[in-house]
């Protein structure tokens, strides 16, 4: 009897990848999905922070995809690698941030390394070609192959027949016959594919799996790296571009004001890190202050502060601000008006 | 059998499953783990994971905005 082969797929949470694990799955391959965590992964963040919209339950989809597939699952950080993939990616960046092509070849090189480990025969995933316009281009998948290392150990079975014959098809591992052969942006043969398996729940595929690809987050990461002088980052300082509203009123300051109250308690989290301001003569946002503060910079903050507050229409308010160092002082200001806020601190 | 305990607050998922598969690898069959959360998330999530990992989900308490639930790690030999 011929030993049961394995399957490492990656599994993005959107329907794509899970279809490809169930396709293969069902030839009675033994699959189970690798997740990659970059830190930039939409995976319900702000949904979780946000109080607006808690009725819906809040789950990862990777992970319950993976369920409905009835695969294991693995979630592996990654944050610390990515950061030269995201710094300085090799093929350039897509519409925003996301350097969608290094990115891919990164994650299957890594999904290769954890295959060998575990002692697996091969990756699945879930690209099918021209459905996005950069890293799934017909001449673009045999890149990914090659420069992650991968080569025909790399099997697309949503369109697999497109492609020339990998190792799992040549050794008869799985049977290329039953792959398929999608193509191009339409959704259409997915959704039958996933009525076909009950599949109905599942997370819609947007323009891409992470905050990369979102214009509003991609302008607050460079606006982070210009008012640093360095591209760089922390895991605390991406989680914070997620939150809040930004305004930056000086160079060497930005505040980061909680919107609604599940803001507020995430941000609270951070107030042992984070000088932070909050109103105590009117109820108020928390805002955090990332950068230092030099002459007149507390009042500014302050008087910002005091116009997102219930004090806005007050004559004055008073403002308590902790330093880095821990200590307290208050500040009596008169809230700005609406036009003080300049549009251009709004990053 | 000793609990482990996990902080895992003012983490966002999928982080405290995270750091829970990185517990359970290095732990036997049948340790406990008791992993404390702030993202609701988590009442999803790791039951979710649990489920397909062949671990037990023993309890789960809610309080305060604080979310404890108890694991008992199952035999399914799963890599971290
Ligand atoms: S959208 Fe984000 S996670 Fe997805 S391939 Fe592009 S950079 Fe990577």
């Amino acid at each position: 009897m011929s030993h049961q082969r394995r399957a490492v797929a990656l599994i993005s949470g959107g329907l794509d990848s899970m279809l490809a694990a169930k396709v293969v799955k069902e030839q009675g391959v033994q699959v189970e999905g690798i997740n990659f965590f970059t830190g930039f992964c939409v995976e319900g963040h702000t949904h979780a922070i946000r109080r607006k919209g808690r009725e819906r339950p809040k789950r990862n989809s990777a992970l319950w995809s993976a369920e409905q597939v009835g695969i294991k699952l693995h979630i592996i950080d990654i944050v610390e690698e990515y950061k030269p993939i995201l710094l300085n990616p090799q093929h350039g960046y897509g519409q925003h941030l996301n350097p969608c092509l290094d990115c891919k070849i990164f994650m299957i090189s890594k999904a290769l390394e954890w295959m060998e480990a575990n002692r697996f025969d091969f990756i699945i995933t879930g690209e099918v070609i021209g459905q996005r316009p950069m890293s799934q281009r017909k001449n673009v998948l045999p890149v990914v192959a090659r420069q992650s290392g991968a080569e025909d150990r790399l099997l697309r079975p949503l369109c697999a027949r497109n492609l020339p014959p990998t190792l799992p098809e040549r050794e008869g591992w799985v049977n290329r016959e039953q792959l398929l052969a999608f193509s191009g942006r339409s959704r259409k043969p997915q959704m039958a594919l996933a009525q076909h398996y009950g599949f109905s729940d599942y997370a819609q595929p947007a323009g891409g799996c992470c905050f990369l690809t979102d214009r509003r987050y991609a302008e607050k990461l460079t606006d982070l790296w210009a008012s640093r002088g360095e591209r760089d980052y922390q895991m605390d300082d991406i989680m914070l571009l997620k939150v809040g509203r930004h305004l930056r009123p000086r160079p060497h300051f930005k505040l980061i004001i909680a919107r609604e109250e599940g803001e507020g308690n995430f941000l609270a989290g951070y107030r042992r890190s984070y000088p932070h301001l909050t109103t105590t003569s009117h109820p108020g946002p928390l805002a955090l202050i990332d950068g230092s503060l030099q002459q007149g910079d507390a009042e500014l903050a302050a008087r910002i502060l005091a116009r997102y507050s219930q004090g806005r229409e007050a004559e004055r308010v008073t403002v308590e601000l902790v330093d880095h160092q821990r200590e307290k002082r208050q500040l009596e200001v008169v809230p700005m008006t609406a036009n003080e806020i300049a549009p251009e601190w709004q990053i | 059998m000793k609990t482990v305990t996990l902080n895992a607050r003012h983490l966002l998922c999928p982080l405290p499953v995270i750091r829970l598969q990185q517990q359970v690898a290095e732990l036997a069959a049948e340790s406990r783990i008791e992993i404390i959360c702030t993202d609701p998330g988590a009442l999803q999530d790791i039951p979710a994971w649990c489920r397909i990992h062949g671990h037990r989900l023993l309890a789960v308490h809610e309080e305060e905005g604080e979310l404890t639930l108890w694991v008992e790690v199952g035999n399914s030999g799963t890599p971290a």
